[in-house]
């Protein structure tokens, strides 16, 4: 156990001297958008067992939201993430009680099909922008204080803001919450005949994701300053299934492990080998499913569990 | 002009057609996927692939009219591309003359006939029925002295080479690339889902109404055409969870 | 041993970091990046023929300027403005950018336009058309090379309409450049006492164009204008010739490129009306260069293929006359020169970004007509680069009326 806590704390004190090493801080700041992104899915799939296919949806919708408040409105940051991450809650929350009375494959499609509507929406509607979407969002000043014109500014919010979701989701796993949400991940007629009102828990598992994933969205808008269909797109719901999967899922630092190595094989390695990119991960990801089942952290863990 | 919904009287029989088409293309997809799903278990995500890959082989066994030796050692260990083109030199080869239009009619046909086909073996034939026990009892099949896993491999790859097939049919009709099956393999899912998961007549039927239904939509409100199998798949999902030909 | 894994992992994640840093470009080079569409519905128009084409102009102007080695970085925007936003932004930071030669694809350039104008450095559009670019969306640091939407519309348009082609149908790519491209030809149209009968909005590199051309037929319009570029131009074409309707409607290509016409085929592509910014084979001029890319290329170069050549030149022009890569200098300096090469002759930049210089209206040869490899167009008209860009709109604050 102390091993880990140590590790935990070599990991922040890297991401906190992060910038001063040279690394690019508007590519640590996707990342860290990612990792959220995909602990947010893991809180649904590690600790939920719900395979959503459409978890691009909150992500998108609160990116849009955001950045429609900021442009159209001249909302400041703080206010506009919080709004960005209300429309992804209440998506979360439309969503997940159709998606939740159905399980497995069913499950995936009803969250895919409506994902795919919301998908339409950021498409069509008169306020996002359609095939370009919205473009030049500002960043602004925290609460009117604090610019965050500058990256180490941004960086150290979205830091913040990640080291925040990542306690939170520790917290929430372990809360009495979490125990009765792996029971019913490990058993789901057990934890009925105990009496437990499974779809309430499920849906609020749910929403929770929504919502984080909603500020992973709202966040990764405000660092690039611009927002697009791609947020939105099946391809990015794809994407964070694999990087959770890839990381190890129900593990705390597997979906972060996951973004990781995706987003750096996406930027780095897109550069040398072009549109050979997706092959790779495709790759990456059929050996990581043959030879280690439980992802890059679980596999460790596992290692570990054995020595 | 004589308008129905909006839609010209003059543009309805072409675009019923149209419609069939991508019908027929949807219901051979998803014929392929509910046989994989129904009989396996397997949710087949790789079969836009091999949809695309069908689509492929077909244009290049066109192209390079001798089949090259090492574009057939690529496809070979690929049944679909050894069966792509054979489907390509058999039958396909002398449909490429043919007027578009007329081309089009074929793919309904054959789509109908191929349908029809597995239908029948599946749920008609000997092979069929020990197909279907081996879903209901493989270890018993087992004993009984019937290869499982043999015919296993056979079952998936009978479904691969339906989407193979469908991408033949296609390749002259649409634009060929390689990201055409990545798009239409959700569709398909939906398809499939909407059908019912495991159901061939689900498959097949579901296939064909849902190309009318798109089609029609391209006309009435283009924008929504991408949409509209998503938003009927919603529905069924709510309402008919288990699909419309499904079994609860 | 745990912590000695974990060690490791992080000194491996430490070490990639320093590597990726290590291949950033020093200041004593002048870096100029292309970020254009490499392997989409737009990369036989300029792309890798693109970049040849810009490593041929800084050969020709001696490898450097001001003392400092000329080099270049390219990507692959894959038609997403995220991904053309994100890397002309990372490259700004890291790399040291000086120029950007921005691809096709309106959407993408819009968005990178944006960047331009906040971290400062030159954008010159080389394949994207939107007119939008030195309209609402026009930045200082903006110059739109080539062609622009209202140049297109302004050529082709009213050569139809004056011959006889009165009621239009649009089948119009379903993004920025399709939704300008239909406006620009619809105002043109009705100008010269045309009508505009409908319009279908088509994705980006639909698979299957016959449903909408269906309803282009059913219109009963005169002409068919083709507002979308690429494989999406030749495709419609090509499935328009399939399905008879060229019979009753004639097509009108708002923009195609000689490497279109050249794929379609002179028996498909015979009597299209097009304009374009530059052709390989009006003058001895242009007949040179194309006979230098050709040897590298073993294909004509495009109108963007030639004009990224010129872009790139004239920016290194710009940067020695003012002795600095200081991009409000460079760019007061491209305002105040002239372009005389093979591109253009006597263009210069207006206020608002556009670079003006004549356009030519062409018509595609029969096969008969054609006497020679890539001899396909015959000029109906040389228009001006008053004539082909139009005044000043007033959207653009940097320009008055």
């Amino acid at each position: 156990m102390r091993s880990t806590g140590l590790f935990y704390a070599l990991t922040a004190l890297f991401a906190l001297c992060a910038p001063m090493l040279g690394l690019y801080p508007v590519f640590m700041m996707q990342l860290l958008c990612f990792a959220m992104f995909a602990c947010a899915y893991n809180l649904l799939l590690g600790f939920g067992r719900m395979l959503s296919f459409g978890h691009a949806a909150f992500f998108g919708s609160a990116a849009y939201a955001t950045s429609w408040l900021v442009t159209a409105h001249a909302w400041g940051p703080a206010a506009a993430i919080l709004g960005g991450v209300v429309v992804s809650g209440a998506l979360g929350l439309a969503i997940g009680a159709i998606a939740i009375r159905r399980h497995g494959i069913y499950f995936a499609m009803i969250t895919l099909a409506l994902a795919q509507l919301a998908y339409f929406v950021c498409l069509e509607a008169p306020f996002t922008g359609g095939e370009n979407g919205l473009q030049g969002v500002p960043r602004g000043s925290l609460l009117g204080v604090l610019p965050l014109r500058s990256d180490l500014a941004m960086y150290y919010l979205v830091l913040a803001a990640f080291l925040a979701v990542f306690v939170f989701i520790r917290r929430v796993v372990h809360s009495p919450f979490g125990q009765v949400l792996k029971a019913i991940r490990d058993n789901e007629s057990r934890a009925i005949s105990l009496g437990y009102d499974i779809s309430r828990y499920k849906l609020v598992a749910f929403v929770l994701s929504a919502t984080l994933a909603g500020l992973a969205g709202s966040l990764k808008a405000l660092v690039l300053g611009f927002v697009t269909l791609s947020d939105v797109q099946q391809s990015t719901s794809g994407e964070v299934i694999l990087m959770t999967l890839l990381g190890g899922t129900g593990t705390f630092f597997g979906p972060i492990v996951g973004a990781a190595l995706v987003v750096t094989l996406q930027q780095y390695l897109s550069d040398i080998v072009g549109g050979w990119v997706t092959a790779i991960i495709g790759a990456v990801f059929v050996a990581c499913v043959l030879s280690f089942r439980r992802g890059i952290v679980g596999e460790l863990a596992a290692l570990r569990l054995r020595h | 002009m004589t308008e129905i919904l909006g839609i010209p009287v003059a543009v309805i029989p072409g675009q019923l057609m149209l419609g069939l088409v991508n019908g027929s293309f949807y219901a051979m997809l998803s014929l392929g996927l509910a046989l994989i799903f129904g009989l396996m278990g397997v949710v087949n995500f790789a079969h836009g692939a091999f949809y695309t890959l069908g689509a492929f082989a077909a244009l290049l066994g066109l192209q390079w009219f001798g089949i090259n030796y090492w574009i057939a050692l690529l496809l070979a260990p690929l049944v679909v591309g050894l069966l792509g083109i054979l489907v390509e030199r058999l039958l396909l080869r002398r449909l490429y003359r043919l007027d578009p239009p007329l081309y089009r009619a074929w793919v309904i046909i054959a789509s109908v006939v191929v349908c029809f086909a597995t239908w029948f073996v599946i749920e008609r034939t000997r092979l069929g029925a020990t197909l279907r026990a081996a879903t209901e009892n493989a270890p018993l099949l087992q004993a009984f002295g019937v290869n499982v896993p043999l015919l296993m491999a056979a079952t998936y790859g009978g479904g691969v080479a339906l989407a193979a097939l469908a991408g033949v049919l296609a390749a002259p009709v649409v634009l060929v690339n390689s990201h055409m099956g990545t798009s239409l393999v959700i569709v398909v899912f939906a398809v499939v889902v909407i059908g019912g998961m495991g159901s061939m007549l689900g498959a097949i039927v579901s296939g064909l109404v849902l190309g009318l239904v798109e089609g029609f939509t391209k006309v009435i409100y283009p924008e929504a055409s991408n949409i509209v199998v998503f938003i009927i798949m919603a529905l069924v999902l709510i309402l008919r969870p288990a699909g419309l030909f499904g079994k609860e | 041993m745990k912590l000695q894994t974990l060690a490791m992992a992080m000194a491996a994640a430490l070490a990639t970091a320093a590597v990726s840093r290590a291949a950033l470009a020093a200041a004593d080079q002048i870096v100029i990046g292309d970020i254009d569409d490499m392997s989409g519905v737009y990369a036989d128009v300029l792309g890798a023929g693109g970049v040849e084409a810009i490593n041929m102009a800084i050969a020709d102007f001696g490898g450097t300027v001001l003392g400092k080695k000329i080099v270049t970085l390219s990507a692959d925007h894959q038609n997403k403005p995220d991904i053309g936003a994100s890397k002309f932004r990372q490259w700004a930071d890291e790399a040291g950018l000086d120029l950007l030669l921005g691809g096709s694809n309106t959407g993408v350039n819009i968005a990178m336009a944006k960047v331009a104008a906040v971290k400062k450095v030159p954008l010159f559009v080389i394949g994207a058309g939107g007119a939008s670019l030195t309209n609402e969306d026009c930045t200082p640091y903006t110059v739109h090379y080539v062609y622009d939407t209202t140049a297109l519309a302004n050529g082709t348009a009213t050569a139809i309409v004056n011959a006889g082609g009165k009621s239009w149908f649009y089948l119009t790519a379903d993004y920025a450049f399709g939704t300008q491209l239909q406006n620009a030809a619809s105002k043109v149209v009705e100008a010269h006492g045309g009508k505009n009968v409908g319009a279908v909005r088509v994705p980006l590199g639909a698979a299957d164009f016959s449903s909408f051309l269906l309803q282009a037929q059913a219109s009963g319009a005169q002409v068919l204008g083709l507002a979308n570029a690429g494989t999406d131009f030749s495709n419609s074409l090509k499935a328009a010739n399939e399905f008879g309707i060229t019979r009753t409607m004639k097509p009108a290509a708002l923009l195609a490129f000689l490497t279109d016409i050249h794929s379609l085929g002179l028996k498909t592509a015979q009597g299209l009306y097009l304009t374009t910014g530059w052709y390989w084979d009006l003058n001895p001029d242009t007949r040179a260069y194309a006979k230098r890319y050709f040897a590298k290329m073993n294909r004509q170069p495009t109108m963007d293929q030639a004009g990224i050549y010129s872009a790139t030149t004239t920016y290194l022009k710009a940067v020695k006359a003012v002795g600095s890569t200081d991009s409000d200098k460079v760019m007061a300096e491209l305002k105040r020169m002239k372009i005389n090469d093979m591109f253009a002759s006597g263009g210069y930049l207006r206020a608002d970004g556009v670079m003006i210089h004549d356009m030519y209206v062409m018509q595609v040869k029969s096969p008969q007509e054609s006497k020679y490899p890539w001899d396909y167009y015959k000029m109906v008209k040389k228009m001006n680069g008053e004539e082909a860009f139009g005044p000043v709109t007033g959207l653009c604050p940097l320009a008055s009326k």
